[in-house]
């Protein structure tokens, strides 16, 4: 996980997780992941949607992205997260085209976490 | 005291109160390895009813935002019935007026989320000296 961390995908709230991780909790990080990937892809889901009303409903899309943002902060994914502050302060502006952009970089990120964190759990079978 | 002399030590009892099943999850783990029996519920009018029908906690871990009621009217409530347990207030917001708002609705600390072991060992702390 050294190198996920280096790499800055992750942060110290991810090693925060695999300390909890014990007998009583054997498989605590693979289960807060997947709870994570589960949450995010309905978030995302709803934020896709609202980015297709016109006008944009900016308070709604603010609010679905501090709750995504919430999530992303609970298994330390740290570059998800940037990209989720970013659009917020989009949103705050009222920049639609902003928000648009943003959305791509936030799904790419949360899509290439996945495929590491996928990695890193089938190593440790 | 017991019969053989040893005082029994009564176990501690947390609820945690938060719509985010991420955080449902964090915090209980946190909490049990800590030695408290803990109970989860989604939104601020369980807590409420879970108090009205006669349960009591040590402690409660309140989710600042929350669908049915939120954190802020739950705390009032629980106050305004008498819960004196420790209610702290957990939250993503990070706006100094929404959490003194949080703050003033009853709350004994406000915590930024999630709760990590080092946050839950200094509330546990500050717990056994109010208790004491």
């Amino acid at each position: 996980m050294v190198w996920l961390w280096l790499q800055g995908y992750l942060d110290e709230q991810f090693i925060q997780l695999e300390d909890l991780q014990d007998d009583a909790n054997p498989n605590f990080v693979e289960e807060v992941v997947t709870l994570f990937y589960g949450d995010s892809a309905r978030l995302l889901h709803s934020i896709e949607q609202a980015l297709e009303s016109n006008p944009l409903d900016f308070n709604g899309l603010e609010a679905y992205m501090h709750q995504f943002k919430g999530s992303c902060s609970s298994i330390g994914a740290r570059k998800v997260k940037s990209e989720c502050t970013q659009f917020r302060e989009y949103c705050n502006a009222r920049n639609a085209e902003g928000c648009i952009r943003t959305f791509q970089q936030v799904k790419q990120e949360h899509a290439t976490l996945r495929r590491k964190l996928e990695t890193y759990f089938q190593a440790l079978v | 005291m017991a019969a053989n002399g040893v005082e029994n030590t009564k176990q501690m009892s947390a609820l945690i109160v938060d719509d985010d099943t991420i955080i449902q999850k964090i915090h209980k783990v946190i909490m049990t390895k800590l030695g408290f029996k803990t109970q989860v519920v989604e939104n601020g009018k369980k807590a409420v009813d879970l108090h009205t029908s006669g349960c009591s906690f040590d402690v409660i871990l309140m989710d600042m935002e929350m669908p049915v009621m939120n954190g802020l009217e739950a705390t009032k409530e629980l106050r305004a019935i008498g819960v004196e347990a420790m209610i702290v207030g957990v939250t993503a917001r990070s706006s100094e007026t929404e959490k003194q708002a949080f703050m003033e609705a009853g709350l004994n600390e406000c915590i930024a989320k999630p709760l990590n072991m080092e946050k839950a060992k200094s509330l546990v702390k500050k717990l056994n000296k109010e208790d004491n």
